[in-house]
């Protein structure tokens, strides 16, 4: 029996297991997941709830009911992966081995990586984030109190999950207000480490129009250093005072990523960008020759759900010797979008 | 592919004058660069320049600030005062790499 290992049940890890299980002969494979909480989010639905558009109920449900039959779930948190010895290691002392890990576990914001951002004293007091379901909920309640003053929208540094949801979100801000009939009462800048908007050239000068438009202030090229209890300050001495602000945090893969001697400086995992294959550098490349079984790495740079579809295909299982491997790779190809 | 002439050389550059092939690169063609946006070359800056070079050879993609920060040792802040205002563009400008992107 093989077994494939995947660690995080989000869009990704759920995708995979549920993608894999089909098409993987029952007989032959064992599909294991690795999930910490017993409720899955959808993500997306965050930037909606603090302006009322989604109720929490709508973007929580509890993560077996989208676990396809025939994958065995596992709760529990993640301590290591042994890469020398093919076993994952949980909090709690289980241990598990596989033939083929996927790495899912993505990323979370992080507050405390910004110095007085986390620890001022201000933060879910006048410092809010919207990726996480808490965040979004209790920004929620602190829109619905602000009727006046400074609102700034703050992106800490690239990557993060969905790249356009900050200028979404200063959008729906400004349109909330206005409906609310507070918006001229109500500074809008929006604080990025981007040069503009946007990335994309023609992107980021339609979406400048669009902030003109709508009278946001575009502080560009801000890479904040510290938050000095209600104002942004970045590297080269900007203030951003803000009475509300909206931040996306520092993004960080998960810490049993660096306990393993896998990541980079944001526990993230190179990986190639062909395959997504774990790039683990002479060990990896000597293991590989042995014909030994593989870590997939995390789902690239794009390590959002939306851009699952066009990733997933590369989730191969590589083994040249293993039939059952090479039709499911024949599988895969079948379903690779054109 | 536009083609500049840098230090009596043909180099080949984007539309924003990066450079666009790794191996046209040199030392004496940094310290070219480094003088047309207006910086002056310490081993400082050497430090960092190194850090960008090795770590694109090794990744095929240009580090940001955090991970230039990161591995080669030097604070952001300091990245500020030896790269003013666009540090993660200027330091790759002068390691002959392309401009960094942001995650789209």
């Amino acid at each position: 029996m093989r077994r494939l290992l995947v660690l995080g049940a989000g869009t990704a890890g759920t995708t995979v297991v549920n993608k894999l299980r089909r098409r993987l002969p029952r007989s032959q494979w064992r599909v294991t997941v690795v999930e910490a909480t017993d409720r899955h989010y959808y993500q997306p639905g965050y930037l909606f709830l603090p302006f009322g558009g989604y109720t929490p109920a709508q973007v929580a449900k509890p993560v077996r009911k989208l676990i396809t039959r025939g994958v065995d779930l596992i709760r529990g948190r993640v301590d290591r992966v042994i890469l020398a010895e093919n076993r994952v290691l949980l909090h709690d002392g289980r241990s598990l081995p596989y033939d083929y890990l996927v790495i899912a576990t993505g990323v979370s914001p992080r507050p405390d990586q910004t110095p007085g951002m986390l620890d001022g004293g201000q933060w879910r007091r006048s410092i809010f984030d919207f990726y996480t379901f808490d965040g979004a909920l209790a920004l929620a309640k602190a829109l619905d109190n602000f009727d006046a003053g400074r609102l700034v929208v703050h992106i800490t540094d690239m990557p993060i999950k969905c790249p356009v949801a900050p200028l979404e979100f200063a959008f729906l801000a400004e349109d909330f207000f206005g409906r609310r009939g507070t918006r001229d009462k109500i500074e809008l800048t929006y604080a990025t480490p981007l040069p503009g908007a946007f990335t994309k050239p023609i992107a980021a000068a339609r979406l400048g129009t669009m902030l003109d438009e709508r009278n946001i202030a575009l502080e560009s090229d801000f890479l904040v250093e510290r938050v000095d209890d209600t104002a942004l300050v970045s590297y080269d001495d900007r203030r951003v005072p803000f009475d509300l602000l909206v931040t996306v945090p520092l993004n960080m893969g998960a810490e049993y990523v660096a306990r393993s001697g896998l990541g980079d400086e944001l526990n993230l995992v190179p990986v190639d960008r062909g395959t997504l294959l774990a790039r683990l550098g002479q060990r990896f490349r000597h293991r590989r020759r042995q014909r030994h079984p593989h870590v997939e790495g995390r789902l690239g740079r794009a390590f959002r759900g939306r851009g699952l579809h066009h990733q997933l295909p590369c989730v191969r299982l590589r083994a040249a010797d293993d039939r059952p491997i090479r039709r499911a790779r024949q599988l895969l190809r079948r379903v690779r979008p054109r | 592919m536009p083609v500049t002439t840098i230090a009596s050389r043909d180099i080949h550059v984007d539309g924003e004058g990066f450079l666009t092939n790794y191996d046209e690169w040199d030392p004496e063609l940094a310290e070219q660069l480094a003088k047309q946006i207006g910086v002056d070359l310490t081993d400082r800056h050497w430090t960092a320049i190194t850090f960008l070079r090795e770590d694109y050879a090794a990744r095929a993609e240009t580090p940001g600030l955090r991970r230039v920060s990161h591995g080669a040792g030097i604070p952001t802040k300091e990245l500020f005062t030896l790269f003013p205002k666009k540090p993660a563009k200027k330091m790759a400008y002068i390691a002959g790499l392309p401009k960094p992107q942001g995650c789209v």
